[in-house]
Parts: C-alpha cells; structure tokens; sequence
C-alpha cells in the first residue's frame, strides 16, 4: 500500500512505531459497495490540526496511533500536532501538543509512547500530497485503500517560510481522562430490549478491551441480555453499539462493516466519539440517553465550527 | 409502488433507516436496489446509500437537514415512483470452475447431503440468483436462495484466509469472495474474474437486486480468464 516516489521532498519516516495512517474526513459513497468510511478516528484532534495551519478541514492528516515513530524533514517545514500528547521533541527539545511549530531542513520529530489517549494527528501546511483514491486519501487497511506508512517513506510536503506558531486555547484543549461517559442515541432495536436490560445498561460500568481497532471498541462489563429473534442485516451506522449473544457491547467505528445482523441499542453521539477513540485499554465507560434533538444540535455547532 | 409497506426510523444525527417490512422476501430485492439507486440519484444532500434485505440506511452530509422532513420526503417520492412489482436488476454471468483443487469442501457438500459432486454443481449452476446485500467485505454480494438439497452450514470455525475468487455456500446463501479474507463458508468452486478493483468504476458489478447466474467451466478456460489454481 506503499508507493511513494522516493525522489519528492517532505517529511520522511525514520520510524513508525506501532502505525502511521493518512486519514481525512472519511471515503463517503461507497457504503453501498461494502466500503468502509474511514477517516481521522478522533475527528476533533484531526480538524484542529488543520485549522493551526489554516488548512481546508479535509486535508489529510497522520494519524499516529500510541506513538514511538519519528521523522525528518527534508525541507522546511510548517507542521501542527495535537491528539494524545506524545511528547513531540524537535532535535530533542520538547516542542509541547496542540500546538503548530516550524521544522527546518534536516531537524528530527520523535514521538514518546503516548501516556494519555491513543492516536495523535501530525498535520503540514498545504496538507500532505497524497492521490485520493475514490474521492479521499484516508486509509482503510481491511479495504486496501490508503497508505500505511514504512520506514523510509517520503510525505511529499509543501516547503514553507515559518509563520508564528499557533496553538488551541486550553479551554478547548481536551483531557483524555480513564473514566468517560458517553451519550447515546437510543435507536434500531432499542425498543425491543426490555426496561430492565436498557436500565442495566446505563447503569454498569464498562471497560474497553485491547482487542479494540479502528473497527470497533469492544467493552467488556456486566452483560446485557439481547432481545430474541435476531435481527436481519442492515446498514451499521457510525458509532452503532452493538450487543452480540455475550452480552458485551462493541461500538462500531470508522472501518466498521458496512452491514450488521446483531442487535443495535443506538449509537454514539458524534460528539462523543472523539474521546471514545482516545480510550486506552481499562478506560472506563459509562453510557447516559441523548435526545436525537440535542445530539444533532452539538453535531451541527461542531461542524459549524470547523466548517465540515 | 403498490402494495409495499415502507416506513423509516432516525438512527443517528444524520442519518435514518428505510425499513421495507420484517421478513426477507428475495423478491423484494430489485425494488429496494432501484430505490437506492434513485435516492443516491436524486438527492444531492445523500452522503451514503447501505441497502440491505430488508432496508435501506441513508446517511445525509449535513446535521442541518432535519430527518423529519428529509424522511417523510423520501416516503413521499417512494410511494409516487413508478417501480415496475416485477423489475428485475440486471443479469450478471459468473464463470465458476467447480473443482477440489479450488473448492475444497465441495466434496463435503455433496457428501453431507446425499449428492454426487456432478449434481452439486449441476444444483448450484442452475438457477440465477438475486443480490440481497452487499457488505461484509467490498464487492461480497449476498446472493438468495440457494436450492435447499445443497444449503449446507457455515464451518464452526472460519478459515483464517479464503481465497480471492472462492464461491462459498452459507445455509441458503451463496457468493464470491472478491479479495482474500477470512470467511466461514463451504468452498465449491472459484471464479476468475476480479469483483473489486478500487481503480476502476464501477467498483464491482454487484447491485442489490441484481440476477447472478453461475457458469461451470473447464480448469483450462478458468487459468485461461487468468484463475489460479
């Protein structure tokens, strides 16, 4: 999935450290094929990145998951980082997330193991030259659309003169806390869970497991009993929380499956699913209902905001 | 359209779901694929069109549509469409060489229902079949109904890699696999034309509603359409 002309300039990888992606906003259309979305999985760390360089939001970002990977620049360079803090060192001098910063010629990027949150999101000025493929650049590994970075990989980038450097207000700045709620739209087969097993629901505390991925967030917690009868497949929406016979609710999330024949409690506030992909393994979770109303109503001032 | 119930539900902040009853009726198939195809069509506001069995998931870009109208507008034009009851998707041959060598439960398929392999090939080739869903993994058609003597269940535990091309058997269902994943179905056979190539539009040949009629061929002219034994 790696075919980079290795004569252009930009930022090279020196290292990945457990995975390097291009997302964007997500590969839309393609449902109906069986692809999957896609995208940034913590959207709000992605268009923040975008915006300290005064980016269009679509422009496709590095999406670097727990951390450890490193990269030089062969050209100079406006870049901006935020997500989990990964303590990004420029030639060994601690350069601080959430923020964008100059890299001239020839300097180094490393990235610790992330100590809060999962997956950080490194942008460049002008947006990094990759080809979309089907109207995005974003990576979907079980598709095999996009690119996986590997060592030695050059990020064609735009060289730039330095501009001061910008940083997110702390008021926006999130925490990647172990204990998160989540709000959810109760929908699909919410109604033919009994009140009992709905109220259990809200009720239990939840962990997310390590056999989470871009696919889904499986938890794990007091089980929740399904209705019976099974449900015909249907189309699985971002965020569709779903309760297979175990009990155990996974959340489906940007390379989910495009179709589903396990029950569906509802899903995700959009807004909520950010924090939700920064969940490291242990985080507990905990779920509260959200009017459709009230859910759209944030979705839309967050797109609103970002211009999505 | 006559006599088709159709109703819709919110799911998420933007998006809703089309249901056209509670039960499969394969036949049912052409006409969800055609309203699919016209939502996608007609409605600029639609970022994504999942049809399935029995329903249809429709995705809108913005928050700022309200689902209240954007749904009942979609009912609307359903129940104003011309959809012919019997419309039929279009007709799509697959070549399929049916042999050990590239299917390897096919001799178990016939064994565990009484058949010779000949009749298992015969029963699987001879009757067209209609795309219900596409999902799972890009281009896998869920292809109904599969003649009951041959229906045989998924394997208890699914092979780590099913082979590009492989024509498996799930209870009633049948289908290709278009790249190499893990799958649980009985392999008869593999068919050597590509059904997902991310490069070319279509993306592959499959619509919901669309006929899928399979023809057995010789191991020469499968390695001469470019299969792989």
């Amino acid at each position: 999935m790696s075919d980079f002309d290795h004569t252009t300039k930009g930022l090279k990888v020196l290292r990945t450290g457990v995975r390097i992606t291009i997302q964007d906003l997500g590969r839309f259309g393609y449902a109906g094929h069986g692809l999957s979305q896609g995208g940034a999985m913590d959207l709000q760390a992605h268009c923040w990145a975008n915006r300290l360089l005064n980016n269009p939001v679509n422009q496709p970002t590095l999406e670097i998951t727990i951390g450890m990977a490193s990269f030089c620049a062969e050209c100079d360079l406006m870049l901006a980082i935020t997500g989990a803090d990964m303590q990004a060192e420029l030639d060994g001098e601690p350069i601080g997330n959430w923020r964008s910063f100059a890299m001239r010629r020839g300097q180094i990027l490393r990235f610790k193991p992330a100590e809060k949150g999962m997956r950080a999101y490194l942008a460049t000025k002008s947006g990094f030259q990759a080809a979309p493929v089907l109207g995005s650049c974003s990576t979907v590994e079980r598709n095999r659309l996009g690119t996986v970075l590997r060592e030695g990989d050059v990020l064609s980038a735009q060289a730039c003169d330095h501009e001061a450097a910008a940083h997110v207000p702390a008021k926006y700045v999130p925490d990647y806390p172990d204990a998160i709620e989540l709000r959810v739209i109760e929908s699909y087969q919410a109604v033919q869970f009994s009140s009992d097993e709905l109220a259990k629901f809200y009720q239990e505390d939840y962990r997310v497991t390590p056999d989470s991925d871009r696919m889904g967030v499986r938890l794990e917690g007091g089980p929740i009993t399904p209705p019976s009868g099974g449900v015909i497949s249907e189309g699985i929406a971002l965020g569709a929380i779903q309760i297979p016979p175990d009990g155990q609710p996974i959340i489906l999330l940007n390379d989910r499956q495009t179709l589903g024949g396990y029950p569906k409690l509802g899903v995700v506030a959009r807004v909520d699913l950010p924090k939700l992909c920064q969940a490291r393994p242990a985080t507990r979770i905990r779920f509260a209902p959200i009017s459709i109303e009230h859910a759209r109503q944030e979705w839309s001032e967050f797109c609103d905001y970002f211009s999505i | 359209m006559m006599g088709m119930k159709v109703n819709w539900t919110p799911v998420s902040e933007t998006s809703l779901m089309l249901y056209f009853g509670d039960e499969i009726d394969v036949k049912q198939a052409p006409l969800i694929g055609e309203v699919a195809r016209r939502i996608k069509a007609e409605y600029q506001e639609v970022c994504e069109v999942t049809a399935s069995y029995t329903s249809i998931l429709v995705q809108v870009h913005s928050p700022r549509i309200k689902l209240e109208e954007f749904g009942d507008g979609l009912l609307d034009m359903i129940s104003r469409s011309v959809i012919a009851e019997k419309s039929e998707g279009k007709l799509i041959e697959l070549p399929v060489y049916y042999h050990s060598d590239v299917g390897p439960d096919l001799e178990m398929v016939a064994r565990s229902n009484g058949l010779t392999v000949a009749e298992v090939i015969a029963i699987h080739a001879g009757r067209d079949y209609t795309v219900c869903a596409i999902g799972f993994a890009p281009g896998f058609a869920f292809l109904a109904d599969v003649d009951a003597r041959i229906a045989t269940p998924r394997h208890e535990r699914p092979r780590a890699k099913v082979v590009t091309g492989s024509v498996g058997i799930a209870d009633r269902q049948t289908a290709v696999y278009p790249m190499d994943t893990p799958g649980g179905w009985q392999l008869i056979g593999r068919c050597p034309e590509p059904l997902y190539n991310p490069d070319q539009v279509p993306l592959s040949p499959f619509g919901v509603g669309d006929r899928v009629r399979f023809v057995p061929v010789e191991r020469a002219d499968y390695i001469e359409r470019g299969g792989h034994v």
